[in-house]
């Protein structure tokens, strides 16, 4: 079942003026339930405008977009969308401002008009589920934590309003190595335990390609690919005109193959590279010279 | 939600105004304003309007701009206006009432002049000054500035800092307001609504989005002194330009079509003592 049903949408940003400029042009495509989807394309491709669309901060200009099978346009529509798709945008700490983390967390929930008992329960839930326990966490003011704790707090914040949808729009972006670890395990969880469908925008490949069950390639507002990661890092030329590079497995498995290794299938994660290579070892017919 | 501000915003453009000194253009622009507040005649609004019909053609920049950024104090001038309209009390009665003992509530035609002149002026007051802003990129605009003001050297006033932190200001305007359009989406989309309940309700409401904008305008500004401090930055030197402001010959003809226009407004007042009843000599 589709989710997010996007038919020709298009988007303009400062019509007739002369900083107009054309964000989405004639996309449609669908998400459907319980469907990791990866968004990939260069700065200024349209990815954010697109995502933007699915919570209604941008109204459709021409085309349509449905959410969980109610109409964008509709202006009654607008509120239950909003709480149906949990959007984490990019450095989300910068929307923290209560004086402390379960507070911050209990924004969400607190316009939902949810019960007392209820919005307690959600802020110490998520907070447990981002890694910040309620007893250490809860009271301390956000502007405090390390910066990968004020990400996970601001995430919190978002999943405590329990959507059906979550959106992520990088992430990862400016976090150690370990900090973006930790976050991507936790999308995992996420995607397990509370929200199964997730959106995320990425410009890391091996992220993308290790997580999404589908990926959107999109370049000057249009949808160029859109396929299982191995259907659209076999266009290894397209993706890398795009400027958007291959996850680091296919570029090894590019690389080995340039110097005579013969490959079945394209590989887009260790894993699988590492079985590819054991198999091509065992059975001693991999090599060509 | 504020993409819709376009009072100082540039328009880009290739015209003759856009390409006029900026100092030129800040002295033209007061002496135009100082102007305005002499004119006492309908005659010379026309003047005024028709002038500035001429520049706004001239700069290539679209009415609809300029006019913009006369709406955003429409509210204000009506208000100033029916003020004058209901406590001038000199003239012709048109209508009258006593409504109280001390309330004597009354129109009169020297009201009505009042308030449609003060709304003739601060229309063109505002849109006027908006060109300077529309035609002029901020950086231009501060090198006039601060070129202008370097005779206040004498008196130790720093005048360099004061043009650096105007550009700084002006560089910082669009960026912040990407900010909080930022900010705003991402409490949007956790249910805020801005535009409901009471007003102490909606001041309420603000609180998300001023909060992370002071922490990050105060982070930016951190930022930025340390990027200044590391290109070692100082502002009491004497520092050199890239672009060098010159004067040109379109300079001079703008001086004279605007020193022609004034002198057309003060005859018209202390000369002639208002062409009104030349003009229009059945209303007068």
């Amino acid at each position: 079942m589709a989710v997010i049903e996007v038919k020709n949408l298009s988007y303009v940003y400062s019509k007739k003026t002369p900083y107009e400029k054309k964000a989405l042009d004639n996309v449609s495509f669908e998400i459907n339930e319980g469907e990791f989807f990866g968004i990939v394309g260069a700065t200024g491709s349209g990815k954010s405008t697109l995502i933007s669309h699915f919570n209604v901060l941008n109204k459709p200009q021409t085309g349509s977009v449905k959410v969980l099978g109610m109409d964008c346009s509709e202006k009654k529509n607008f509120l239950a969308v909003r709480f149906g798709v949990g959007m984490v945008f990019q450095y989300p700490e910068y929307q923290l401002f209560e004086d402390t983390v379960a507070k911050d967390v209990a924004f969400g929930p607190k316009n939902m008009k949810l019960p007392k008992e209820e919005i307690d329960r959600r802020v110490k839930e998520s907070l447990d589920l981002v890694g910040l326990p309620y007893e250490v966490y809860g009271e301390r003011s956000p502007f405090e934590l390390s910066g990968g704790e004020k990400r996970r707090a601001a995430i919190a914040g978002v999943i405590a309003m329990e959507p059906k949808i979550l959106v992520l729009d990088e992430v990862a972006a400016g976090l150690d190595p370990e900090g973006r670890d930790e976050i991507l395990k936790l999308i995992k969880r996420l995607q397990k335990e509370k929200c199964p469908t997730i959106v995320l925008i990425s410009h890391n490949m091996d992220d993308i390609a290790a997580l999404s069950d589908r990926i959107l390639v999109m370049a000057n507002g249009k949808i160029e690919l859109l396929d299982t990661p191995k259907e659209v890092f076999k266009n290894v030329k397209k993706m890398t005109d795009l400027g958007l590079g291959l996850p680091t497995a296919t570029g090894m498995q590019v690389e080995l193959a340039s110097r005579g290794v013969k490959f079945d299938d394209v590989c887009v994660t260790f894993d699988e590279l590492a079985s590819q290579i054991e198999k091509i070892k065992a059975g001693g017919n991999g090599y060509v010279s | 939600m504020f993409r819709d501000i376009s009072f100082g915003q540039y328009y880009p453009a290739s015209s003759p105004v856009h390409r006029l000194d900026p100092r030129i253009k800040l002295i033209l622009t007061v002496l135009y304003i100082v102007t305005i507040f002499f004119i006492e005649t309908y005659f010379s609004y026309l003047v005024t309007f028709v002038f500035l019909i001429v520049v706004i053609l001239l700069s290539r920049v679209p009415m609809l701009s300029v006019l913009k950024s006369v709406k955003g104090v429409i509210f204000l001038v009506l208000f100033a206006s029916v003020l004058n309209l209901f406590f001038v009390k000199t003239g012709e009665v048109i209508y009258e009432k006593q409504i109280t003992s001390v309330w004597h509530f009354m129109i009169t035609w020297d009201g009505v002049h009042n308030s449609i002149k003060l709304t003739l002026r601060l229309i063109l007051l505002i849109a006027g000054a908006s060109i300077i802003t529309l035609t002029t990129t901020p950086m231009r605009l501060t090198d006039g500035v601060e070129s202008l003001l370097k005779p206040l050297k004498l008196v130790k006033f720093p005048v360099h800092d004061v043009a650096i932190i105007m550009s700084i200001a002006l560089r910082f305007i669009p960026t912040l307001l990407e900010e909080t359009n930022k900010i705003i989406n991402a409490q949007k989309a956790r249910g805020a609504s801005f535009d409901t309940g009471g007003i102490f309700k909606r001041a309420k409401a603000m609180l998300p989005i001023l909060i992370p904008l002071f922490v990050s305008a105060f982070r930016r500004a951190d930022e930025l002194a340390f990027a200044l401090d590391s290109r070692c930055y100082n502002a009491t030197e004497k520092r050199t330009k890239m672009k060098k402001l010159k004067m040109h010959f379109s300079d001079l003809v703008a001086t004279l079509i605007t020193a022609g226009y004034a002198t057309v407004i003060f005859l018209d007042r202390y000369y002639f003592m208002g062409l009104d009843h030349m003009f229009f000599p059945e209303v007068f």
